[in-house]
């Protein structure tokens, strides 16, 4: 058995060749500064951060048709509360709400069925954001809602899958040698989600926690995953000896978030998931269009749909903001010239620095 | 977005639940998962989404057993 000091010594003095791993999720990244553990690895571990960030990925035109209702007579627009500082095409939710626009904070989407049994002449639109951990958190709310016969909710859906993101990253992100998986998106989808990109990429998935420990523990999996097999470099396909030496071999899925993550996810929420959604091309901001990504309500369900399809059209970003490249990978936070300088929390160029989940808001409260 | 928190389930009723996070409770769904008094959850955004199936230390001390050498 390891010991976490092992564990740290290891990652310490580790001096092969770069490897370069993406943790996917900005819980993940928040919780890397909180712990210090950048400062615990070799310089030669770095540690990039992905498209995990539901809100920073969505497009302007999203953001646009929330104020649309925010400003509707007879609709509120309801949202958790990192999403009303992002700027759609010329504003924002908390920027309108000057302007009457109707606008309510929640905490749990559940909060929307009291409002709407209280006003039955009011429309609440939810801004349902988010990824599979929280997709299946809306589904119950609309099962809740057939229940009680309540006909003035409806889902704005921004819904996007990992899985199809990963893939994007894969085929266009080469230099990424292993991923740390997020960990809850994980509860729902399960560790097996991963294998297949495992195999067909050759490169390894950790599972991860949140705790320092967790993290630690699977940047410790994948280094040694991926020193024992190799990383495969697609530029030299034909060459089976990578960069340290030894044969590719298939890497594979690691789940050491066992205490919450089953290798089959959480079936009831898979269940209600493929209930209410299908799948549908999505906008992601910084990587484009990718097919199979979006969850929208089945045409079932369409009444409680709020027109979530096609919102695909995205503002370009300001110039001089490098959001779409620290999406992806490409660059850190502070390798962008407007960070921490015209761009901060306070006065945010883009989506990156206003979410809580953004990589640059996170590194801007840390470094 | 994906932020979710360890509760204690000390009340059941239906799809609802009662959870204390350290003292504070709070209202919970629990339509995804089979719910038991005492059983500790993990919620997110208001909603149950798993089952933790063990206490922290002991999952902590079985991560690293499992750890290659």
């Amino acid at each position: 058995m390891m010991e976490i000091s092992q564990v740290i010594n290891y990652l310490k003095e580790y001096n092969g060749p770069e490897i370069k791993l993406m943790e996917v999720c900005g819980t993940h990244t928040a919780s890397i500064f909180k712990s210090g553990i950048r400062s615990l690895i070799s310089p030669e571990i770095k540690l990039i951060s992905g498209p995990g960030c539901p809100v920073c990925v969505t497009p302007t035109s999203y953001i646009d048709k929330c104020i649309d209702y925010a400003m509707m007579e007879n609709h509120v627009l309801v949202t958790f509360g990192d999403m009303i500082k992002v700027p759609g095409q010329s504003a924002s939710l908390s920027g309108v709400k000057g302007e009457g626009a109707k606008v309510e904070i929640m905490y749990s989407p559940f909060e929307v069925i009291e409002k709407a049994t209280t006003n039955p002449n009011i429309t609440y639109v939810i801004a349902a954001v988010g990824f599979e951990t929280t997709a299946p958190v809306y589904a119950l709310v609309i099962e809740e809602a057939i229940e009680k016969g309540i006909k003035n909710i409806k889902l704005l859906t921004s819904l996007k899958t990992v899985i199809p993101a990963l893939e994007w990253i894969c085929e266009n992100e080469e230099e990424i040698d292993g991923f740390i998986c997020p960990g809850h998106v994980s509860v729902i989808i399960g560790s097996e989600a991963y294998a297949e990109l495992a195999k067909k990429y050759k490169k390894p998935f950790s599972v991860a926690g949140f705790e320092p420990e967790h993290i630690l523990a699977a940047i410790y999996d994948l280094v040694r995953q991926i020193e024992e097999a190799g990383s495969e470099n697609k530029h030299e396909k034909e060459n089976t000896v990578n960069r340290f030496g030894t044969e590719d071999k298939t890497k594979t899925v690691h789940n050491l978030y066992k205490n919450a993550v089953k290798t089959e996810g959480n079936q009831k929420a898979i269940g209600i998931l493929n209930k209410y959604f299908d799948e549908g091309p999505a906008m992601w901001r910084g990587l484009g269009i990718i097919g199979g990504s979006g969850l929208y309500l089945k045409t079932k369900y369409e009444e409680f749909d709020g027109g979530s399809a096609g919102l695909d059209l995205d503002k370009e970003l300001p110039e001089g903001c490098c959001c779409g490249q620290v999406i992806v990978g490409r660059l850190n936070p502070n390798d962008c010239s407007l960070f921490g300088k015209a761009c901060n929390p306070t006065n945010p160029y883009g989506p990156c620095m206003v979410s809580s989940e953004g990589a640059c808001g996170i590194w801007y409260r840390n470094i | 977005m994906c932020i979710a928190m360890p509760g204690k389930i000390v009340e059941l009723d239906g799809m609802k639940a009662k959870v204390d996070f350290k003292g504070t409770v709070v209202n919970v769904n629990v339509g995804l998962i089979d719910a038991k008094v005492g059983d500790y959850a993990l919620v997110h955004a208001g909603c149950a989404i798993e089952i933790m199936a063990k206490d922290k230390a002991e999952e902590l001390i079985e991560l690293f057993e499992s750890l290659e050498m």
